[in-house]
């Protein structure tokens, strides 16, 4: 089987799962997992680049989504004016000083020539110093603003713009922070890099759960503006009546499936922009380069390239690509949950999308995406299914068979895992396997 | 006066607990540190297993007080653990054989073993919900305290009362029992020598006839019972949820880590440090200064550093430190 049939084949089945799912049980449920399964293959195609690409274990996905989602909030969200007021200024140069707090500390660290013993008691004392007049600021002002009327806003609001640039916001916040995790553990073992990533990204949520006058916390903020019509609009439009009317279904239904529709247009396109770019990159001198490195470390060191540097490239890259998508998500939710960032959903479920597709292969975190996130969902269904079946021998209110189809939900972890182990032990390379460019041309 | 009431705060709020909360962890990280130092990857499937390990337990005390078998005041708890831990050893086993042995037959690289572990802890973490839900459950039995604050209070005449759970003393003294079998076995019988001496150096080790599958059999059963005991300790003292134990993964490697991948001794001091630091930036010392300042010196705030939904931040930011400053821990542990 070449590899054309294979990528026809493979998306062809994905297509005709989706459009069984339409029959059987509803197109509003289709649309609704093809748009997850848009976001899943943008997330997996940043987590390609830096695993595929450079072999990296990114084990902090969940941070960057999570991250991605806070810039949504804080883009669209008109500013509350009452709680600037109250505290904004006071925040605003809380986090100066912590700002300056890490400039002065990374000039001590790098520039100060003097003992360790020296340098590292300098640097305790100036993070003391900084520490202490950070909290003495934050925390009135904190206060303040949380007193705004706690029960509908209580913090500082956004900046009131189109949800729409917060993709791109998103992505530079996840790029931010990537840099700075990047230039602390990028170099070290990978094992290390692993875990200090899995670190961030507990930070990110915790502070994201915590600091209410940022996101309002566990309190969570609902009702964000859209990038497309509401349903309402469109089903007082004449126009739209005029269309459902035509294809006979009713309005109400009709505006449904449209506003999805207009969010699984908006998800094409950002995914296939990056889509482009990352073929175009991944077939470029600098693809070749990466792939290099991720093959023979001391060989491209050798040569002349430079390793980390490459690497910190990449994982910024990656994790502002998975910074959009997480944006993205929180858009199409409409609501910033905190809660729900969950290291298995967000972290190691991207790790099988891009497992299972075909890593080092951008088509294949595609088709990842979207079998991985298909099958996240159908699990349920599936498992309930399948425990009807097993079970039904057994006696209606057989203790066993209750508690079996009650378990049913949870057949989709050990799915996933089953399925992971399986692909990495029969078929290392995915799905789609990655074709370099001799096979390839 | 002032100086005791003080002191008893402290190890009321953070000796105590701390001592506990460290010797789960140093069980914990000893179980990461023996899989990296035989196996050579980083385990991220080892909170599951802790889960797992406790799961088994709960179980088997279920069985047991359904039998009426009670070692009151004890927790039933501690008789299932025999049971939980043969049950984890063939589960590790039956894993071992099933996902790692092909990998170790191939020489594959470490992150692909991290990857395969990454599954089993998605399978584990299914098969945990799947059998026992993912609801809280009660552990504990039997005595609840040791020490009562009230009797404390009353027995020295102090303000403040000191009050010691006993799932604190019996994480204590487990873990105590526990690294001493450990480190007599690692030091003294020639299955722990061959161990060592395979961690050392594995082309030695094998040139002087020492066989690999046994080593790595060994460690898995070792694996097994420090993460049904750290697992089952945990919950005993905490009660246990199961989706707790994935976030214990953080600290449980950052104390192995800290104290040096692939070093025992290390794990240990390293659960420690963590927990001590842990507990100690995330309380309020508000109590404690007033004792010891003027009146008209005391707090006003809470003086509290962080607050504690940031225990996190704590164990990332010691493990970063550690990494900059120096790479191979505390007490020198390997870094391929």
């Amino acid at each position: 089987m070449t590899y054309q049939t294979r990528v026809i084949g493979a998306f062809s089945l994905m297509a005709a799962m989706l459009l069984i799912v339409g029959f059987a049980q509803s197109w509003s449920l289709v649309l609704a997992i093809l748009n997850l399964c848009l976001i899943s293959s943008i997330m997996a195609l940043g987590l390609n680049m830096q695993w595929g690409y450079a072999g990296l274990f990114n084990a902090g996905v969940m941070g960057f989504a999570a991250l991605g989602g806070a810039a949504a909030v804080i883009v669209s969200v008109p500013p509350v004016q009452e709680a600037w007021a109250a505290g904004g200024g006071g925040i605003m140069l809380a986090l100066i000083i912590c700002a300056a707090t890490a400039l002065l500390v990374a000039l001590v660290y790098f520039r100060l020539k003097a003992s360790d013993t020296i340098r590292f008691a300098t640097i305790t004392a100036i993070l003391v110093v900084g520490f202490i007049f950070y909290r003495m600021l934050l925390d009135p002002s904190v206060d303040a603003i949380e007193a705004v009327e706690p029960a509908k806003t209580g913090f500082l609001g956004g900046l009131g713009m189109p949800i729409i640039f917060s993709w791109l916001v998103g992505g530079l916040f996840a790029a931010g922070i990537a840099w700075v995790i990047g230039k602390v553990a990028l170099g070290l073992r990978s094992d290390y890099f692993a875990i200090a990533t899995l670190g961030i990204s507990e930070i990110i949520v915790a502070v994201l759960k915590n600091e209410d006058w940022l996101t309002r916390g566990v309190k969570n903020v609902n009702g964000l503006p859209r990038p497309v019509p509401y349903e309402i609009e469109v089903q007082q439009s004449p126009f739209y009546q005029g269309i459902a009317e035509s294809l006979g279904v009713t309005v109400v239904e009709f505006s449904s499936l449209f506003v999805k529709l207009c969010y699984s247009a908006l998800f094409l396109i950002v995914l296939l922009i990056i889509f482009y770019l990352s073929q175009k990159a991944l077939n470029a001198p600098w693809g070749r380069m990466m792939r290099a490195i991720r093959d023979n470390e001391t060989a491209a060191n050798a040569m002349g390239k430079h390793v980390t540097g490459r690497h910190l490239q990449v994982f910024i890259l990656g994790s502002a690509v998975i910074g959009i998508a997480g944006a993205m998500l929180t858009t199409l939710d409409g609501q910033f949950t905190p809660t729900s960032y969950q290291p298995l959903r967000f972290t190691f479920l991207v790790w099988v999308m891009v497992i299972v597709g075909g890593s080092g292969n951008n088509l294949g975190s595609i088709l990842g995406g979207f079998f991985i996130w298909f099958f996240w969902i159908e699990a349920e269904p599936i498992g309930l299914w399948m425990m009807e079946f097993i079970t039904s021998g057994m006696a209606a209110d057989n203790a066993l068979r209750l508690h079996l189809i009650e378990s049913a939900p949870h057949m989709r972890l050990i799915m996933m895992g089953v399925i992971l182990l399986l692909v990495l032990r029969f078929s290392a390379r995915g799905i789609l396997p990655e074709q370099n460019r001799q096979s390839a041309g | 006066m002032d100086l005791l009431n003080a002191l008893v705060v402290l190890a009321n709020f953070i000796i105590v607990p701390a001592l506990a909360y460290g010797s789960q962890l140093a069980l914990g990280a000893l179980g990461v540190t023996l899989v990296y130092g035989i196996l050579r990857f980083s385990n991220f499937a080892h909170g599951e297993t802790m889960s797992a390990g406790a799961m088994f337990a709960i179980l088997f005390m279920w069985l047991f007080q359904s039998w009426g078998i009670s070692i009151a005041p004890l927790p039933t708890v501690l008789v299932a653990l025999i049971p939980a831990m043969i049950c984890m050893i063939i589960y590790l086993l039956v894993c071992d054989r099933l996902v790692y042995r092909h990998y170790r037959r191939q020489k594959a690289k470490p992150v692909i073993f991290l990857v395969a572990s990454t599954g089993l802890m998605f399978f584990t973490n299914g098969i945990i919900r799947f059998i026992i839900g993912p609801d809280e459950q009660r552990v504990a039995d039997g005595a609840r305290f040791v020490m009562k604050a009230r009797e404390f209070k009353n027995m020295t005449g102090l303000n403040e009362g000191l009050a010691i759970k006993s799932s604190q003393v019996i994480t204590v003294i487990t873990a105590i029992v526990i690294v001493a079998a450990l480190f007599w076995f690692l030091e003294r019988t020639k299955s722990g020598k061959s161990m060592r001496a395979y961690s050392d150096n594995e082309n030695l080790a094998l040139l002087s006839g020492i066989n690999p599958d046994r080593v790595v059999m060994i460690a898995w059963t070792l694996t097994a019972v420090l993460a049904t005991i750290a697992g089952t300790l945990y919950g005993l003292d905490k009660s246990y949820k199961p989706f707790t134990y994935l976030q214990l993964l953080l600290p449980v490697f950052a104390s192995a880590i800290v104290g040096g991948l692939g070093s025992p001794i290390g794990a240990i001091a390293g659960g420690f440090v963590i927990a001590f630091s842990e507990v100690t930036i995330t309380y309020a010392f508000k109590k404690f200064l007033t004792y010891l300042v003027p009146e008209s010196w005391a707090p006003e705030g809470l003086v509290q550093l962080l607050s504690t939904d940031y225990k996190f931040a704590v164990s990332f930011a010691i493990l970063v430190v550690v990494l900059i400053v120096m790479p191979t821990g505390i007490f020198k542990g390997k870094s391929l």
